[in-house]
């Protein structure tokens, strides 16, 4: 048995934390979050660069052809560093979406710019507040334009394009919804930028009025493209989550062995040893679950849906957990602007809604085991 | 990333799952596999004897204590075998219960202590479950804190001569011979006047005396004993240096991997697909299914973190004390599952009787022996210092009594 990734995968890391250590330390993340610019564009060529960006596109679309395996390798290393680079909207979510159901013209056109870094991509499914539903999509498609609002859309403001879901029916059923290609620098295409509590990573309102769109896959199978995307997408971002629950581990961690109270360093005191024992105990299990659904998305095993959900719930606990308690044995010093940990806490709360808040994972896990045990 | 066997372990597996089919005792796989958290009994059948029937199976084919020497009675596998094995031996590695300890901590402590002569003499029976070891370490005044122990062997001639009491000794009723942890020298500070010996349960002066847990079931026992003689070839290491010795002991837990601890959660997954509720089906419940779903990733992070170890096993590594994990999480997990078992009955969910309470009473018998699974074999505390200290590198609790003489450390809290 060998459930770990390979020595080149681990390779692959190391270099990944080598790069970031040096072109994404916190002081880049943070002109991002003090608002100097939308994203560290820098960065974004240096990822291209890297061939991080297309590590699981094709060779004969521009990308590394690696897989999925090395694609959560990198993941993992975005979120410990708080990357912030529209890295999940352009690679989990639009490149994952036009894998899964783009024409050849259509990959042909979009992923070769994806791996190069000269094109953003997002998707736009949530329309205001409430989880992943075909109901909730009331965009329409009708005659090759889009007309209506979507939001939440991550990185929406400095995005080229986005996959949209779109209303296309009336049955009430999940094949009233299909996707849609819109290049969001064309006409009817109104974008606004809006306040998110992670300030790293942007969130915008996009509304279409009469706005060009392209069919991305078969009329009606939209919501089942969406599924699938959320689940690859839930695993990568599990990762993401991962690391960034392990810095937040090691931030705690650090700080417990050099501050002195009571004439000793606090990390000897059995009430914050314990809670990094449970951090660790989070983390850890989180990991083991991301391996799981790492394993299940690599070989697009029967197994995904449920591996996926539970590496989604288990590991934006272990973040949301780390984050926390990370401030908490900061002390006061954690609730500064100056320490980083709240670029922690802001990230945990924000990525944990993103692809459907908890409540809605834990739905899909019991759903998807019953499914297996009737099976 | 794959689950797979390299070639040679699985033909290893192989022949294991050929043997095991061949030779196990099937009568009782069904009863074995039901059996939930807390003591196996077979119904129509004692189940030492059946344990140790399979076990000398085992043993004279060669499928007994696998990662031991031949000589010993073991196999010389590596220890993904011995993991192999124990997924392959499944319900039936519940008839090993018994030997646990004499297996995975008496044996190991036997094999670096003890005189080559002795090793022959008795590692081979302890492998084939013809005698039965058990491990006599905690003390009432010594229990989180063992190198508190306060039994004392003092040498008469070429004898000690050992009286106090131990506790907590599993298994000590049916034991024939155990491994003793005791005081030599208590005007040094406590780690450095311990000395280990192993001795024969039936010496005279030996005393068992079964404990009622708070479940009500006794597994356990007190052990007193009274000017109860052990010859000095019987000692285990050198004088005063029984704490080092009894550190080898404990680290052998460690590598009792991949067996795979108990969560309750299979248990309840199926009990809420089955329970209909006032308003429907119990796994149709929103609340019900969020709770499901959080012991769910526990248990399924448990399962391939387990995956991920017997992986490190497979390539070589030994396991570390990050494996403290499985038991820390297991235990409480399995308390709050029960828990919220019996919530889920309402006031029906007191009654325990197997006739009257749901899924047999099993959800009850899991909720009072739980208490016991937080403590035995490292408490929630010490296994959360363990990961503190040896896996994040924490700075050790300050010991106040670590450098004062044993008989100068205060014994009574409240005056």
């Amino acid at each position: 048995m060998n459930f770990d990734f390979s020595d080149e995968q681990k390779q692959m890391r190391d270099e990944a934390r080598k790069f970031l250590s040096e072109q994404c330390p916190p002081k880049a993340v943070r002109e991002v979050l003090d608002g100097k610019a939308p994203y560290d564009k820098s960065l974004w060529k240096g990822l291209a660069e890297m061939g991080f960006l297309g590590v699981a596109i094709p060779e004969q679309f521009g990308g590394a052809g690696a897989g999925h395996l090395e694609l959560c390798v990198i993941a993992e290393e975005m979120g410990r560093a708080l990357a912030p680079v529209p890295f999940s909207s352009t690679v989990y979510l639009a490149a994952e979406a036009i894998l899964i159901a783009g024409s050849d013209a259509q990959k042909q056109k979009w992923l070769p710019k994806i791996a190069s870094g000269d094109a953003i991509g997002t998707l736009a499914l949530f329309e205001g507040k409430g989880n992943p539903t075909p109901k909730a999509v009331k965009v329409t498609a009708n005659g090759g334009v889009l007309n209506g609002v979507k939001k939440p859309v991550p990185d929406g403001a400095i995005a080229d394009f986005a996959v949209v879901a779109a209303r296309t029916g009336s049955s009430g059923r999940e094949s009233d919804i299909s996707l849609f290609i819109v290049d969001l620098k064309a006409g009817g295409v109104e974008v606004k930028s809006l306040t998110n509590i992670d300030l790293t990573r942007g969130q915008a309102e996009i509304t279409f009025k009469d706005a060009k769109a392209e069919p991305l896959g078969a009329a009606g199978e939209g919501w089942s493209v969406i599924t699938q995307v959320l689940d690859r997408a839930a695993v990568l971002t599990a990762f993401e989550q991962v690391g960034g629950a392990d810095r937040a581990l090691e931030m705690g961690r650090d700080y417990a062995l050099d501050r002195i109270a009571f004439g000793r360093p606090i990390g000897s005191f059995q009430a914050v040893k314990h809670m990094l024992a449970d951090m660790y105990v989070s983390a850890t299990l989180a990991r083991s679950n991301c391996y799981y659904g790492a394993w299940a998305l690599s070989t697009n095993a029967g197994e995904l849906p449920e591996a996926a959900a539970a590496a989604r719930i288990s590991a934006t606990q272990a973040f949301q957990h780390c984050a926390k308690n990370n401030i908490q044995v900061h002390g006061g010093m954690g609730f500064t602007w100056e320490f980083d940990c709240h670029m922690y806490y802001r990230r945990a709360n924000a990525v944990a809604l993103g692809l459907g808040s908890l409540s809605y994972w834990e739905d899909a896990l019991i759903d998807r085991m019953r499914k297996k045990n009737a099976a | 990333m794959n689950f797979d066997d390299t070639p040679q372990e699985a033909a290893f597996r192989a022949e294991a799952k050929a043997w095991i089919a061949a030779n196990a005792p099937k009568q009782y796989e069904d009863e074995l596999r039901k059996a939930s958290l807390g003591r196996v009994a077979l119904t129509g059948a004692n189940i030492l004897e059946v344990a140790k029937a399979w076990q000398k199976r085992k043993a004279d084919a060669g499928w007994a204590c696998l990662h031991w020497p031949k000589e010993y009675g073991g196999r010389g596998a590596s220890p993904i075998e011995r993991v192999i094995w124990q997924q392959e031996e499944g319900p039936f590695g519940r008839l090993s219960s018994m030997f646990i300890i004499g297996h995975g901590m008496c044996g190991p402590t036997m094999m670096a202590f003890a005189g080559e002569e002795q090793k022959r003499k008795f590692l081979p029976p302890l492998a084939s479950g013809e005698k039965i070891w058990c491990q006599l370490f905690s003390e009432p005044a010594g229990g989180s804190d063992v190198a508190g122990l306060r039994t004392r062997a003092e040498k008469h001639g070429d004898e000690w001569v050992i009286n106090g009491q131990k506790v907590w000794t599993s298994g000590a009723h049916y034991s024939d011979y155990g491994i003793l942890l005791t005081r030599t020298d208590p005007t040094v500070p406590k780690h450095k006047g311990l000395t280990m010996f192993f001795l024969d349960m039936k010496s005279p002066g030996v005393e068992v005396r079964p404990i009622k847990q708070a479940s009500g079931a006794s597994d356990f026992n007190e052990v007193y004993f009274t000017d109860v003689r052990i010859p000095d070839s019987q000692r285990l290491g050198n004088v005063n240096d029984g704490w080092n010795v009894s550190l080898t002991t404990l680290m052998n837990e460690r590598m009792s991997i991949g067996a795979g601890v108990a969560t309750g959660f299979p248990e309840l997954f199926d009990f809420c697909n089955s329970l209909m509720l006032e308003d429907g089906p119990a796994i149709e419940n929103r609340a019900v299914r969020s709770k499901l779903a959080n012991w769910a990733v526990k248990a399924s992070g448990l399962k391939y973190t387990s995956m991920r170890a017997i992986s490190a096993l497979s390539r070589g590594e030994r396991p570390g004390p990050e494996n403290s994990i499985g038991k820390l999480v297991a235990g409480s997990m399995i308390q709050d599952v029960a828990t919220y078992a019996l919530d889920l009955q309402g006031a029906a969910g007191a009654l325990s009787g197997p006739e009257d309470a749901e899924a047999a009473g099993k959800f009850q018998a899991m909720l009072l022996r739980a208490p016991g699974t937080r403590v035995e074999g490292g408490t929630d505390e010490i296994m959360r210092n363990i990961i503190a200290e040896r896996v994040l590198g924490l700075p050790g609790d300050i010991r106040v009594d670590k450098d004062v003489p044993f008989n100068k450390i205060p014994t009574k809290g409240r005056a």
